[in-house]
């Protein structure tokens, strides 16, 4: 088994009790996107382990179908391993046989005792004083998982990760960490998910990623909560040579407040990083939503594509920076937002630094307006009626392609854009 | 009124934006007949065909348009087309997310879906049936994927706007054939289709029987004749001094 370690000096104590000090510096700093959220409004109640299942099909009917929301599969067809986290507990874990030896799935707190070397990356992709969020994480978290592929190992089928949120206005505050060892390939669906009981309530997500040399990974990530749910992710991913990381998000439902700005460092030669999101604003949802990329290797190369519709009462807010650090390094941000209503509101706001890189390539497009008449009524020339050539036109506007997805999933997720294309009239 | 007609233009007035188009348009075509409008540019010939196919842009303020008989004046775009109007536009948008090949069933509105695979083969454009409608496609391809949904839908009355302009010489052979096709097979309705169809060039006769020709000068019907007759004839003399139409136009 390879050894992970760095060189990173001193004893595991003294990190954790390091981390610990500027967690506390950071308890009240505010993100500066995003509504500031008093965080002692959600309630902490007493760890309850909640009961662990043998199998996923034994969860009940509302839980399975909220998972399926978000893209997990309860009867794990097609999974290669299922981690399913509800509230603060982890009630199942499990590699298929066809799968062991190839990856570990546990949680991050069973990691932490397991590997010592997982202090090296402890906090290390993402900032743990970055704001009040990534401190709530530190001071209280309540669970996470951590996934590792083993370097040379291809897992075909995806691996399936499901945070669920069952109590009322608490805080689940996660802390997990993917490692795809050298040469790794693998695919993850993290689905994000609410009983339907839940009407408010915090996720705050901190997902650290490391992909070693030559690896590659797919991760879709889908988002489905609630009006009054409140979601602070916070992502960081380290892009070693020759390595891939592919994103997919999805966002289709109703939310209070989603605020996100993962940020990715394509560090070795050859590193790549592509982003692909979907987003629907309904009702008073508030969406600000960003991809932040500093290319530094040779070669580096970034794509970010994004499909806003906003509906209702929404404001969106579509970020996006690329920092060209390498004169071999190519980026572009293409970032297209559609409004369906008067009083939805839509920024765009892409960035690009050419840091002390002349040559980089960095380059983007934004658009954002309504639906262009010009286009239904080409439709109605077909003779579609005006709702069907609108319904199509957004349905069109937001297809884009998701790469590295389960056949299964790829269709899940068109049925439920058809949906929401339907329902945007 | 003769109900036999496809189309029936009665003293039709159109404005653009508050602008005044056309003025006073009457026209008849009856089936299996196909008409060619000439006109210099900007005399209002694409916004005859838009305003038949009720395109919004295209108010109406006077007249009355009747289609097998029946007054379509007032009905929108996607009736009009589910009754038999069929438009093929000169530079359509482009619509993302959707591919031509989903466009074009949804234009055989059930009837012809099966054909849609063959009908691109026989324009030469199967290769366009995955790509997004007109993203990136050329000015031959434009003209192909319009064909190829007009063809699909199969209308009692084919409003083709310039098939021939900015179209290589092979290609204008396909449009023209297909055309030709278009206009000589009974409609999904049965009828013996017609056509009213723009060109300058007149490239697009060598394939087609212009049965009638029109000329539209700022905004009004001026001349009308057999269809090659009237081109030689604006060829020879212009539009200023074309001996069919109704007065000496002077030159632009």
């Amino acid at each position: 088994m390879s050894d992970l370690s760095l060189t990173h000096p001193g004893p595991v104590g003294a990190r954790a009790d390091a981390f610990r000090a500027r967690a506390i510096q950071a308890q009240t700093r505010p993100s500066p996107y995003g509504p500031d959220l008093d965080l002692t409004t959600f309630s902490h109640p007493a760890e309850q382990q909640r009961q662990r299942v043998d199998a996923l099909r034994s969860l009940e009917q509302q839980i399975r179908e909220a998972a399926s929301l978000a893209g997990i599969d309860s009867e794990e067809a097609n999974r290669a391993a299922s981690y399913f986290q509800i509230d603060y507990s982890s009630i199942y874990e499990r590699i298929q046989r066809r799968y062991q030896g190839q990856l570990e799935l546990m949680t991050t707190a069973e990691a932490l005792t397991s590997y010592d070397w997982l202090w090296d990356y402890w906090w290390q992709a993402v900032a743990v004083d970055q704001d009040k969020y990534t401190a709530a994480v530190e001071m209280a978290q309540t669970g996470g998982f951590f996934l590792r592929v083993f370097a040379g190992q291809r897992v075909k089928e995806a691996i399936q990760a499901c945070l669920l949120v069952q109590e009322n206005n608490i805080s689940q505050n996660v802390h997990n960490v993917i490692m795809i060892e050298e040469g790794a390939d693998a695919q993850l669906i993290t689905g994000c998910t609410l009983h339907p009981r839940v009407e408010t309530g915090l996720h705050i997500g901190v997902t650290e990623v490391f992909l070693k040399k030559g690896a590659t990974l797919s991760e879709t990530m889908i988002h489905n909560w609630a009006e009054g749910f409140h979601v602070r992710p916070r992502t960081g991913v380290i892009v070693e040579e020759g390595a891939t990381f592919v994103s997919n998000y999805i966002l289709l439902r109703p939310v209070r407040s989603v605020q996100a700005y993962p940020r990715v460092f394509l560090r070795g030669a050859g590193a790549r990083a592509q982003f692909n999101s979907i987003m629907v604003g309904l009702k008073e949802s508030l969406i600000d939503m960003g991809t932040y990329v500093e290319l530094t290797g040779q070669g580096t190369r970034a794509d970010a594509i994004s499909r806003a519709v906003a509906r209702d009462r929404s404001t969106m807010y579509l970020r996006g920076e690329l920092v060209g650090q390498h004169n071999e390094s190519r980026g572009h941000l293409d970032c297209r937002g559609m409004l369906l209503s008067e009083h939805a509101r839509m920024h765009a706001i892409p960035e690009l630094l050419a840091d002390s890189a002349p040559r980089s390539q960095l380059s983007h497009e934004a658009a954002v307006g309504p639906i262009a008449e010009e286009a239904v009524e080409y439709l109605m020339t077909r003779g579609l009626s005006r709702d069907v050539a609108i319904s199509t036109l957004v349905r069109g506007f937001m297809q884009i392609d998701l790469p590295g997805l389960p056949e299964i999933l790829t269709k899940h997720i068109q049925r439920v854009l058809a949906a929401t294309a339907e329902h945007s009239l | 009124m003769d109900t036999s007609d496809i189309l029936q233009l009665d003293e039709v007035s159109i404005e653009v934006g508050g602008r005044p188009i056309l003025h006073d348009v009457s026209l008849r075509i009856r089936p299996g007949e196909t008409h060619v409008l000439f006109g210099p540019n900007g005399s209002g010939k694409s916004s005859l065909l838009m305003a038949i196919m009720g395109l919004s842009r295209y108010h109406m303020t006077k007249g009355r348009i009747l289609f097998q008989g029946q007054d379509i004046s007032h009905l929108p775009v996607d009736e009009r087309a589910r009754l038999g109007v069929g438009l093929m536009q000169q530079r359509p948008p482009s619509v993302r997310g959707i591919p031509l090949g989903q466009l074009a069933e949804v234009s055989a509105q059930g009837k012809n879906g099966k054909r849609v695979a063959e009908l691109a083969d026989q324009l030469g454009c199967s290769a366009l049936l995955a790509r997004d409608v007109n993203v990136g496609f050329s000015g031959g391809e434009i003209k192909k994927a319009e064909l190829l949904q007009l063809m699909a839908q199969q209308p009692a009355l084919a409003l083709v706007d310039e098939p021939d302009a900015g179209v290589d010489l092979d290609s204008i052979a396909v449009v023209g054939q297909a055309l030709a096709c278009l206009v000589k097979q009974p409609s999904a309705g049965a009828v013996a289709p017609a056509a009213l169809i723009i060109t300058h060039t007149g490239h697009i006769l060598n394939y087609l029987r212009a049965d009638v020709g029109h000329v539209l000068y700022g905004g009004t019907l001026v001349g009308e004749g057999e269809g090659l007759h009237l081109l030689e004839e604006i060829r020879k003399h212009g539009y200023g001094k074309c001996p069919i139409c109704r007065s000496h136009i002077p030159v632009q």
